[in-house]
């Protein structure tokens, strides 16, 4: 088993509050990750942290290899990695398959003066995405909502939606933020198995979830933070029956906190 | 594709159309601000590019089109005969990038090519908008209005206090510029009508480009910062890089509009650079519809003609402020749409709810 990511001892403070404080785990390749805590245990901050939105105090992210705390989102996301946000980022004004084209952008080169004189090889490589992004909407089942405005669809056609964008970029890791948020009970049950579907097809998962029921049943690792610092990292069932989880998610010795 | 050629095929028509109007109802004086219209039209869809796709105001876009003309109009009249025998100028002139002629007292005239003094220009002008494009593009929104119109300021500033630009009087005599053999923008002799499909023809040629461009990997990453900066760059668009790219992009435009309307007209005067003309860019383009490159041109040719026709009066100026406030408050997204009724309907239709509620 190999590890795609490796995070070390990363920290990250904003004004008097340690978001993030000196976190270590690994993500092995192939795996589904999950990433739980109650609110404010800094989930998103970890993630933000991962994908380059916000750069680390201290320590070293590991990802295929290169280092890279301090990349800009776009670099982080050419070396393989792909993200949703916690409230759908879309792009309004533009269709599904538009949306999920902007997705291959990493996967096709065509600049500002091949684009503006439609240069042959910009053809080619236009049907290419758009081959690649009807595979991907067949996988989605959007096919048939490809030239809908993207914003106007309901919620959770929206959420896949921007799981096909990030699919688009085929990448090698694939960070959801929250992807259960707002969906009904049979809807997430879908989503569960859609993610595991796509952990199939050979691509690592790391996953920010609340839905307890969603993660303990796809997740092969769990990664627990409270506080900023990480209290459990471990197969579901370990979490499960792990005291200092149980503490934390149930209240239980208040003294102790 | 095939929609994108239909499209080009009937606006060229109907600039052959206007043209034989024009000669049948013996009106072609109209060719002479048809074709300005033109040149300006090529500054508003670059500017379209950048507010409408990309999503970034620029107030200063008058600054470009005045550096690219200004530079264009002093290095074709500015004499160069008394320094002829310096090294530097002789090179040039051995490498036929200089021009002998007469100036207006028949004296002799030593100066820059047209086409040379048109590359400057608008090299010059990308590499401005280069420099700062990088820093200000950081910024966002009203502030980025800001600075862009501080920028256009200065430009407009500069250009009137500058004795060697002609000061408030600008620069004439701007020599006529031959595109091809036979092909000459302004200048004496130069036909009206040649001149007026010279200009389309131009713009058409901005059109396509502009027209490749967004549906292109590029169009779709602009529209996408536009809509939503970071998940764009989640998706691995570099996005500082893209908007300082169609921000310089649109720069060249502005440029290339300037050179050609200065060689034209023969000459350039700082107005060219006020900060109005660049409230007119961006108001035109508002109209247009934003993201419409089309709206924008049809609006362009409207207004722009108008304007030039002298139809506005002393109120020019006002004329286009009062749209761009208009624009802003009943349709934002434009006027060449269809449901403008509902939404001026909807629009008292609110206002009188809140009264009724007072």
């Amino acid at each position: 088993m190999t590890t795609l990511l490796t995070v070390e001892k990363l920290s990250k403070r904003f004004g008097g509050l340690q978001a993030v404080n000196e976190v270590s785990f690994s993500v092995t390749a192939g795996s589904i990750k999950a990433l739980i805590g109650p609110n404010g245990a800094g989930k998103t901050t970890l993630f933000n942290l991962i994908s380059g939105v916000i750069t680390p105090d201290s320590g070293v992210i590991n990802f295929c290899g290169d280092q890279v705390q301090g990349f800009r989102p776009h670099q982080v996301a050419t070396k393989g990695m792909a993200r949703t946000f916690q409230h759908i980022r879309l792009f309004p004004k533009m269709s599904v398959l538009e949306n999920i084209m902007v997705g291959r952008h990493i996967h096709s080169r065509a600049g500002f003066v091949a684009g503006m004189l439609s240069i042959p090889y910009t053809w080619s490589e236009e049907k290419h995405i758009r081959e690649k992004v009807h595979e991907i909407m067949a996988f989605l089942d959007l096919e048939s909502l490809a030239d809908v405005e993207a914003t106007s669809l309901s919620y959770g056609q929206q959420r896949n939606v921007e799981l096909g964008r990030a699919l688009a970029c085929e990448p090698k890791l694939l960070l959801l933020d929250e992807p259960a948020a707002g969906l009904n009970m049979s809807e997430t049950t879908e989503l569960g198995a859609l993610i595991s579907r796509i952990r199939d097809t050979g691509i690592t998962v790391l996953i920010v979830e609340h839905d307890m029921g969603l993660v303990m049943d796809i997740s092969d690792e769990i990664l627990v933070l409270s506080y900023g610092k990480k209290i459990a990292d471990d197969k579901p069932l370990a979490v499960q029956s792990n005291s200092e989880v149980i503490n934390v998610y149930l209240g239980e010795d208040e003294d102790d906190a | 594709m095939s929609t994108k050629f239909m499209q080009i095929s009937g606006f060229a028509a109907a600039i052959v159309a206007i043209q034989i109007f024009t000669q049948i109802t013996d009106s072609s004086f109209h060719l002479t601000q048809l074709t300005m219209t033109a040149y300006y039209s090529l500054l508003v869809i670059g500017l379209c590019m950048l507010i409408g796709y990309a999503g970034q105001i620029s107030l200063g876009h008058a600054g470009f089109f005045a550096i690219g003309g200004y530079i264009s109009a002093f290095l074709t009249t500015h004499n160069l005969t008394s320094i002829k025998g310096k090294p530097l100028i002789a090179l040039l002139s051995k490498f036929g990038l200089l021009v002998e002629g007469k100036d207006l007292y028949g004296g002799g005239l030593l100066a820059f090519q047209p086409w040379v003094a048109c590359i400057i220009a608008v090299c010059t002008v990308l590499i401005v908008a280069y420099i700062i494009g990088g820093p200000v593009l950081k910024l966002k929104g009203h502030y980025l209005a800001m600075a862009t119109l501080g920028f256009g300021i200065i430009v407009y500033r500069i250009v009137l206090g500058t004795a060697g630009l002609g000061a408030a009087d600008g620069i004439s005599g701007v020599p006529g510029f031959t595109i091809l053999p036979g092909v000459t923008i302004g200048g004496s002799g130069s036909g009206k009508i040649m001149n007026y499909y010279v200009a389309w023809g131009i713009l058409i040629v901005g059109i396509t480009l502009l027209l490749n461009l967004i549906s292109s990997r590029v169009g779709r990453a602009l529209s996408a910062i536009h809509g939503a900066e970071d998940a764009a760059e989640a998706m691995g668009i570099p996005t500082a890089n893209y908007k300082l790219k169609v921000f310089v992009l649109s720069a060249g435009f502005a440029a290339v509009a300037g050179v050609f309307l200065t060689h034209y007209n023969g000459s350039i005067g700082p107005s060219e650079a006020s900060v109005m003309k660049s409230v007119r860019y961006v108001a035109i383009v508002a109209i247009g519809g934003m993201t419409s490159l089309w709206g924008a041109v049809f609006m362009s040719l409207i207004l722009n003609y108008f304007s030039l026709r002298g139809s506005f009066g002393t109120y020019d100026d006002a004329v286009f402020g009062v749209i761009l406030i208009l624009i802003m408050l009943f349709a934002p997204d434009g006027l060449i749409r269809t449901q403008v009724l509902g939404d001026l309907k909807s629009f008292f239709k609110r206002s009188d709810s809140k009264e009724a509620t007072l």
